[in-house]
């Protein structure tokens, strides 16, 4: 098992604190928020549009194909796209943000652990 | 109706067999020799529960989105949107919208957060900076109830595949079928836990996404890859352009349409929640492999539904809406009659033994997580309070899968013959309201408090199911489980557009009016653990 140290509890609340983590945070939310609330608008526009104004999506754009075709495409197309962009956003902002906390609270915890070892062994040390 | 669960066949329908049983026996056969290989060998080390429940967290991004999609079309996927693009046109198409879309609720609000806060299951997430016992077994039920209702569709499905595709028509040839898949299931799941199961998937997700490519390409070729061109050949056959437009099945009456949305809106809600779904997170080792699961999964199956469009298209152009309805199966066997006329016996018995194949990864894939949410959830939790051993748990769950299966054994029998569509329904119905908005007050939401969650779970769960019991789907009207009697005070056979609004509801009212804080250092814990990964469950050094 290649398990790290786990933080003591105040780390966590103090971490919670920090500008560091409130801007990945808020980072995090300003993309993922907004983005959820605009896919599923059109995707409950299209549904509402085919089921309560299907005369909209009959129209024809090109021989057989019609509106609806097209917009259930384009559902296949800002699908695909919102996955790219998140994985770009996701690439270059959250992951260097999250790992440099985790790298920090890492080693922090690590600190800890060796300040105790150091004093159990002290402590067995006096004891002799 | 949900077109998209395999409509039950009339025992004394005509078997106008088509293809040669033999050669679908054999190569269903064939694959199950081969994902027994691939199983036992994966069997080796199953020691830990992670190992036998999470698959040691070693599969790559690429293997897990790949098992994910093997694990979420299911046949009724397959068959179900194929047929009904081909019966009713454009309606059909709608369904596989809703499923795509779906997975960016998943891949924005939950994957990776859930994968940096769990272990094995749903209720850990859930119960991470709550009140362990009540929310453990109050996600615990509705992770058992959704797997339920999906694997008992599922093995009525397998009954209803045989007629049309082994030439197997009475209901006690059916129901060894039945019994020929859950014991597979239960061999696969109890050797191979997570990873077994995980390779069977991703070996029937290759053969169907290969297999319907194969269909797509050789059905657009034969119209000169115009798509155009086989729309109007589809428009011909049809004598209307009507198939082209909405409304086909959902343009009746306001009821319909309502209907219709509050379907759209259990689909695009339920994926997140579904609890098989959401365990296939914990089998990589990072948040990051977790992303990448993700977004395998949405290019393999939007690429699938795209070429489920062209193939019911096509399968209305070659096969024609009466020929398919007249076929046992109905409109199921829109796929493999196409399979049929494009390459005779032997893509049919390919495309015959996908849908077995797609069934067996399917119901595994089921049966491990209702395991893990018993033995790691009730078991461990609850009755050993965390005190369970990691060789206890996966005893546990290993047993959980004997006794699953034999449930869904004899459920599926019983289901046999009657109306399986509102099982899925029920099922995507049950997760968007009963667990979806409790993982994302869970996740996002400070003041949300264990009596949120538990009025959250058991009112989106208990609501969707009185729903069910009181709607058409029950009973009063020709299609409905239970003949003769009627009391359908509901009219929508979704209940989805009542039970996920209460579900958010309940979850807010319950936290706003509870006085008693939850632990702030837990809060803490939880919102630095989800966004940066410290502490995550490590992958397995074998």
């Amino acid at each position: 098992m290649s398990s790290s140290p786990t933080p003591a509890p105040e780390d966590f609340l103090r971490v919670q604190k920090e500008p560091r983590f409130r801007k990945l945070r808020s980072d995090y939310r300003r993309f993922a928020f907004p983005m959820t609330a605009l896919f599923l608008a059109w995707y409950l526009l299209y549904v509402i549009v085919a089921a309560f104004f299907p005369q909209v999506m009959a129209v024809r754009v090109y021989g057989h194909i019609n509106v609806g075709i097209v917009w259930g495409l384009l559902q296949f197309v800002s699908t695909f796209v919102i996955t790219a962009l998140y994985v770009r956003f996701a690439n270059r902002t959250l992951d260097p943000e999250a790992s440099a906390i985790r790298h920090e609270l890492e080693a922090d915890a690590e600190r800890h652990a060796a300040q105790q070892a150091g004093a159990h062994i002290k402590d067995q040390e006096e004891a002799k | 109706m949900n077109p998209l669960a395999i409509v039950p066949v009339p025992a004394a329908a005509p078997a106008a067999q088509v293809g040669n049983p033999w050669i679908n026996i054999g190569i269903f056969g064939l694959f199950v020799a081969v994902t027994l290989v691939v199983v036992l060998r994966a069997s080796r080390n199953n020691k830990t529960a992670a190992d036998y429940l999470a698959g040691g967290r070693a599969f790559t991004g690429g293997q897990n989105g790949t098992a994910i999609a093997g694990d979420y079309l299911s046949a009724a996927s397959f068959l179900g949107i194929v047929g009904a693009i081909a019966i009713y046109g454009y309606d059909g198409f709608l369904y596989s919208i809703g499923f795509l879309v779906a997975w960016l609720v998943a891949l924005l609000l939950v994957a990776e957060l859930l994968r940096n806060t769990g272990k094995f299951t749903m209720a850990d997430v859930l119960s991470f900076r709550l009140k362990q016992k009540p929310v453990r077994i109050a996600a615990s039920i509705t992770t058992l109830a959704v797997c339920l209702f999906y694997l008992l569709a599922q093995m009525a499905g397998a009954g209803g595949l045989v007629s049309l595709l082994l030439g197997i028509s009475d209901k006690a040839g059916q129901s060894i079928v039945i019994v020929v898949v859950g014991a597979l299931m239960i061999f696969y799941v109890l050797m191979g836990g997570m990873k077994g199961t995980t390779w069977v998937q991703i070996i029937k997700a290759c053969l169907l996404i290969a297999g319907a490519f194969v269909m797509t390409i050789w059905a657009l070729a034969m119209h000169g890859f115009d798509f155009n061109a086989l729309l109007g050949a589809a428009v011909e056959k049809a004598g209307s352009e009507k198939i082209l437009d909405p409304g086909q099945q959902y343009g009746k009456s306001i009821t319909t349409k309502i209907d219709f949305l509050s379907l759209g809106l259990a689909l695009v809600l339920g994926t997140a929640g579904l609890p098989h779904v959401l365990m296939r997170f914990y089998t990589v080792p990072t948040a990051k492999e977790a992303r990448k699961s993700v977004v395998w999964a949405i290019w393999l199956i939007g690429a699938f539904y795209l070429f489920t469009l062209v193939l019911g298209y096509a399968a209305g152009a070659l096969i024609g809406v009466d020929a398919i309805k007249a076929a046992p199966g109905g409109q199921n066997s829109a796929a493999p009659l196409l399979a049929y006329h494009l390459g005779g016996s032997v893509l049919l018995g390919i495309i015959a033994a996908v849908a077995f194949a797609t069934i067996l990864a399917v119901v595994a894939g089921l049966a491990i997580t209702a395991a893990a949410s018993f033995s790691h959830d009730i078991y461990g939790s609850v009755m050993k309070k965390g005190k369970a051993t990691s060789e206890q748990e996966v005893k546990v769950a290993r047993r959980t899968v004997v006794v699953i299966g034999i449930v869904a054994i004899v459920g599926g029998i019983g289901a046999q013959g009657q109306n399986v569509a509102f099982l899925v329904a029920l099922a995507f119905a049950v997760a968007a309201s009963a667990n979806l908005p409790t993982i994302l007050y869970s996740l996002f939401w400070k003041r949300f408090t264990t009596r949120g969650a538990l009025w959250s779970m058991y009112g989106g769960l208990g609501s969707a199911l009185l729903l069910i019991i009181f709607s058409p789907v029950m009973s009063g009207s020709a299609t409905s489980m239970i003949q003769g009697v009627d009391f359908a005070i509901f009219p929508l056979a979704n209940p989805g557009i009542i039970s996920i609004p209460l579900a958010f509801f309940l979850g807010w009212l319950g936290s706003v009016t509870d006085k008693t804080t939850e632990d702030p250092i837990k809060a803490a814990e939880m919102e630095v653990r989800s966004l940066t990964g410290i502490g995550a469950e490590a992958p397995v050094d074998h």
